[in-house]
C-alpha cells in the first residue's frame, strides 16, 4: 500500500477525551442563536439518570476525561447533581455550562458537594430582550446573582457572551457589565451559523465593520482592566480564508449525546444528511466510538474531495466544518466554503457582502420555541 | 508572588487544576476547565510532589533520592516557574 492510500484510510482514533452531555433540550430562554436543532420539540423522550449514568461510565471507562453538561438549560434536569456526583467519582473534569437560570443557592451547593468542577455562565440571552439586558435590567440583575453565588462557592466566574449583529455595538456595555459583575474570563463568542442561528443569519451576521469596531473597543478595555480580566474575542468565521480544525477532525476527540440518546461527532451533526447516527440506548460507547459508520465516516482523509484531497493544510484543518460545508453548499464532503480555496468560497463572500450593505435582513427573527420555527415578533 | 519561588516555597497544584494518572493516555494530566495538558515523566515527578506541605527544598531532595541523581534543584525551579506562571501551581503560605 501506497503512503497516500495508507493515510486515506481512517487511522483508530484514540480515545473521545471529549465527552458532551446535552441533558435536555428544554430551556427557559428563547434565543435566535441557539445552534440546537429547529426541530427540538419533535426530537424523542430524554435519557433517564441511570442511561446518562451508563453512558458516564462506558465513556470514561474508554479514557474520556472532559466533562460538558450541557442542553438546552441543564439545570432542568433535576437528576444534574446524580450525573455530576457519578462524573466526578469516576474521575471526569465536570463543567456546567448554564444560562445561571435556577441556579439556586441550594443547587449550586449540592453540585459543589457533588464535585462540580466548573461552571460558565452564559448570557444567552434572546434578541428580544436586547434592550433589558442592556439597560442592565432583570437579566443583569439574575446573572449579577448568579454570579456572586458563582464566587462565594469559590468557583472562576467565567462569562461566555453570544455576539452578534445586534449586540456587537455595545460590547463596551456588556464587558463594563462584566466587569460590574466581577468575571474573571469573558469570552465574547461571535455566533456559529448552526440550528436556530442559521435560520436568522441574515439577522445576526455583522458587518465587517462593526467587527473591527468591536475588535478595538475589546483591545482598548483589555488595556484598562489588564490581567484583572481575560477576554477572549472569538471572530465569526465566515470573515476568515481558512476553515476552523472543526471538533479537531470529526470522531477525533469528541463525543456529543443529544438528550435522546443520539450520539453525535459534533454538537450540530444531526443536521448531515444521509448519516444515521447511533443511540447510547441501543449501542455502547466503545462501539459507537470506534465501530459504527457515523462516526467513522469522515475519519482520516478517503472522504475528502478537491481541493481538501490534495491540499497541503488537510492535516491542520481537516477540510473545515462538514455541517457548515453541506449547509452552505449542499455537500457535507465540499471543502468548508469559508476556505478561499474552495469552489464555493464565493457564497460566503457574498453573504458577508451583504451583512457589510444590509442595514438589517427583512425577513422577521425567529426565536427559539417548542413549537419549532415558528415566526415570532 | 509569580516569580518568587525558591527554596522554601509550597507549591501546590493551582485551584481549578486537577491533576491524576490516565492509563488510557499512560500519563498523567493536568485537567482544567475545558482542557487538559498531558504531562511528559519529569512534569509528573515534579507536579506529583507538589502537595502544599513540602517545600521546594524537600521535592528537590526526593526527586535526587528517587532517581539517584544530583544538581536538579535549577531544573526543577525552572519548571516551578513556568508552571506557576501558567497557574498550574500556586504557592501556599
Amino acid at each position: 500500500m501506497s503512503e497516500r492510500e495508507q493515510a486515506a484510510l481512517p487511522r483508530r482514533p484514540g480515545p473521545p477525551l471529549w465527552l458532551l452531555l446535552e441533558l435536555t433540550y428544554r430551556c427557559p430562554l428563547h434565543c435566535v442563536f441557539c445552534y440546537n436543532p429547529t426541530d427540538f420539540s419533535s426530537i424523542g423522550c430524554e435519557l433517564e439518570t441511570a442511561q446518562w449514568l451508563r453512558v458516564l461510565r462506558e465513556a470514561r471507562a474508554l479514557g474520556a476525561v472532559q466533562l460538558g453538561l450541557s442542553g438546552g438549560e441543564p439545570l432542568a434536569r433535576e437528576d444534574l447533581e446524580t450525573v455530576v456526583a457519578e462524573a466526578h467519582r469516576l474521575g471526569f473534569y465536570t463543567n456546567l455550562i448554564t444560562s445561571g437560570i435556577g441556579l439556586t443557592e441550594q443547587r449550586l451547593g449540592a453540585l459543589k458537594d457533588a464535585g462540580l468542577d466548573h461552571i460558565q455562565l452564559s448570557f444567552q440571552d434572546s434578541t428580544r430582550r436586547l434592550n433589558d439586558f442592556l439597560s442592565s435590567t432583570r437579566t443583569f440583575e439574575l446573572k449579577s446573582r448568579v454570579a456572586a453565588l458563582i464566587k462565594k462557592y469559590r468557583y472562576p466566574m467565567v462569562l461566555n457572551v453570544v455576539i452578534h449583529r445586534l449586540n456587537i455595538d455595545h460590547i463596551d456595555d456588556i464587558l463594563v457589565m462584566a466587569e460590574r459583575m466581577g468575571a474573571e474570563y469573558v469570552e465574547l463568542a461571535n455566533t456559529q451559523y448552526y440550528g436556530w442561528a442559521w435560520l436568522n443569519r441574515t439577522h445576526l451576521l455583522p458587518s465587517r465593520e462593526q467587527l473591527r469596531r468591536a475588535e478595538d473597543v475589546t483591545q482598548r478595555f483589555r488595556q484598562r482592566v489588564g490581567s484583572r480580566m481575560r477576554i477572549f474575542f472569538v471572530v465569526p468565521d465566515y470573515f476568515e480564508t481558512r476553515p476552523k480544525p472543526c471538533m479537531n477532525g470529526l470522531g477525533q476527540v469528541f463525543l456529543a449525546v443529544a438528550p435522546d440518546g443520539v450520539a453525535l461527532p459534533c454538537h450540530a451533526a444531526r443536521t448531515l444528511p444521509g448519516v444515521i447516527f447511533p443511540n447510547v440506548r441501543e449501542m455502547s460507547i466503545g462501539a459507537i466510538w470506534y465501530d459504527s459508520p457515523a462516526f467513522n465516516r469522515y475519519r482520516g482523509e478517503a472522504w475528502m474531495k478537491d481541493p481538501c484531497r490534495s491540499c497541503p493544510e488537510r492535516a491542520r484543518d481537516f477540510g473545515g466544518c462538514r455541517c457548515q460545508a453541506y449547509l452552505l453548499t449542499g455537500d457535507a464532503a465540499n471543502a468548508d466554503p469559508v476556505c478561499d480555496r474552495s469552489p464555493h468560497h464565493h457564497l460566503v463572500s457574498r453573504i458577508v457582502e451583504q451583512a457589510n450593505l444590509a442595514a438589517g435582513a427583512e425577513q422577521p427573527l425567529v426565536f427559539r420555541d417548542h413549537r419549532g420555527a415558528a415566526v415570532a415578533d | 508572588m509569580m516569580g518568587e519561588v525558591n527554596a522554601a516555597s509550597r507549591p501546590a497544584i493551582g485551584s481549578g487544576f486537577r491533576l491524576q494518572w490516565e492509563s488510557a493516555q499512560n500519563a498523567h494530566v493536568l485537567l482544567y476547565p475545558e482542557g487538559m495538558v498531558k504531562l511528559n515523566a519529569s512534569a509528573a515527578a515534579i507536579l506529583t510532589r507538589c502537595d502544599g506541605v513540602r517545600t521546594v527544598e524537600d521535592i528537590v531532595a526526593d526527586l535526587e533520592r528517587a532517581f539517584s541523581v544530583n544538581g536538579l534543584g535549577r531544573d526543577v525551579l525552572a519548571f516551578l516557574g513556568l508552571a506557576l506562571e501558567r497557574h498550574w501551581l500556586e504557592l501556599r503560605p
